[in-house]
């Protein structure tokens, strides 16, 4: 089971300070809404996802971590917004994307849904560091996502197959 | 009546000689030779990103001038952004529209409603707080100043036509170089703020 607060609480951890977001259903509740009201973050609504990639890439230069949210289908939306200004540019855009549509307890390579089954080979293919939450320390796991990101000034992708409650 | 893009950058580079600028295509490569600086922001990836850099840069540095030379067919890729822009209400934000009716790195061919598209009423309805639109050089060269005191979003639409050529030079907006210039440039710029 995935916290909400367990995340948001990494977020924290991580030093960050911007949300930059779109709704996604599976993030929605327990993510987004509270994310939203926190005063700790900035919060950004965007009207498309890739421009949240860009919003972000402006944050990083000026030490300010931001968190893009979304869901799968704005992740393969943006993909080339990902390709040249996180990968190419080598910045640290961290990605929180929600997998609408996911069945339970199945890994995101093997789902049945096409987009979703296309994240995990597509993300390889670009290079990026990820991770599929809900196999336990979620917490940990993205507090040192987010710190490796940007240490090392490179991206990395944290997927939420089920809403966190 | 039209503004040459050259000269009308010059006029800008008058009055704004030592802020941070976000460009795109064919304005960055006529920007990078008018006004070369550090603090030109150069890698925008592509298709219409460029104020939405801006918007990073402007929220994460809020005591800092950003001034974005957008294009048009840059812009009709990221309308939202228009938007997003005037929700966020950075006051210290600067958008210039080069509009020339085309995409012009691109096998100069026309944009889409060329022949009516009124970029500054998009920015008005999406909530800019203050919008201009200029074609005559002495006009903008007379305003420029003044515009760059307001309290943004600002949003000016320039009326324009090639001037002086420039090379494209997609090696150094996109070159690891440039960003590791603008990087050192910003943190010191911020570390003195």
């Amino acid at each position: 089971m995935i916290k909400g607060i367990s995340i948001i609480s990494a977020f924290k951890a991580a030093e960050v300070r911007s949300i930059v977001a779109l709704p996604d259903i599976v993030t929605c509740d327990a993510l987004l809404w509270p994310l939203s009201a926190d005063p700790a973050f900035k919060f950004v609504p965007v009207c498309k996802e890739d421009e949240g990639v860009s919003i972000c890439a402006g944050l990083s230069y000026c030490n300010n971590r931001a968190v893009l949210m979304m869901q799968h289908t704005g992740f393969l939306d943006s993909i080339n917004a990902i390709r040249a200004i996180a990968v190419d540019y080598q910045l640290p855009i961290v990605m929180v994307v929600g997998l609408q549509g996911a069945e339970a307890g199945v890994p995101a390579a093997q789902s049945r849904i096409t987009g979703i089954r296309a994240l995990i080979p597509i993300s390889d293919a670009l290079g990026l560091a990820y991770a599929e939450l809900g196999k336990g320390e979620d917490e940990l796991t993205v507090t040192q996502m987010i710190h490796t990101s940007y240490e090392k000034s490179s991206p990395c992708v944290v997927f939420i197959p089920q809403p966190p409650v | 009546m039209v503004m040459k893009r050259d000269q009308a950058l010059h006029s800008l580079a008058r009055h704004y000689a030592d802020g941070i600028v976000v460009a795109v295509f064919q304005s960055a490569f006529d920007w990078m030779k008018i006004r070369p600086h550090p603090l030109n922001y150069l890698c925008v990836g592509a298709m219409g990103q460029a104020s939405s850099h801006a918007l990073g840069l402007a929220l994460g540095a809020p005591g800092e001038k950003v001034v974005v030379l957008d294009g048009d067919g840059s812009l009709l890729m990221n309308l939202g952004s228009l938007v997003t822009v005037a929700n966020m209400k950075p006051d210290n934000f600067f958008h210039f529209v080069c509009q020339n009716n085309m995409y012009e790195v691109n096998g100069k061919f026309p944009i889409p409603g060329a022949e009516s598209i009124r970029f500054d009423q998009m920015a008005r309805a999406a909530g800019y707080r203050q919008v201009f639109s200029f074609d005559d050089l002495a006009e903008f060269d007379q305003q420029i100043g003044a515009i760059l005191e307001l309290k943004g979003p600002v949003f000016v639409c320039m009326h324009i036509e090639p001037g002086e050529y420039y090379p494209l030079d997609y090696e150094t907006i996109h070159s690891e170089q440039s960003r590791t210039t603008f990087r050192n440039a910003l943190t010191k710029r911020l570390q003195m703020s």
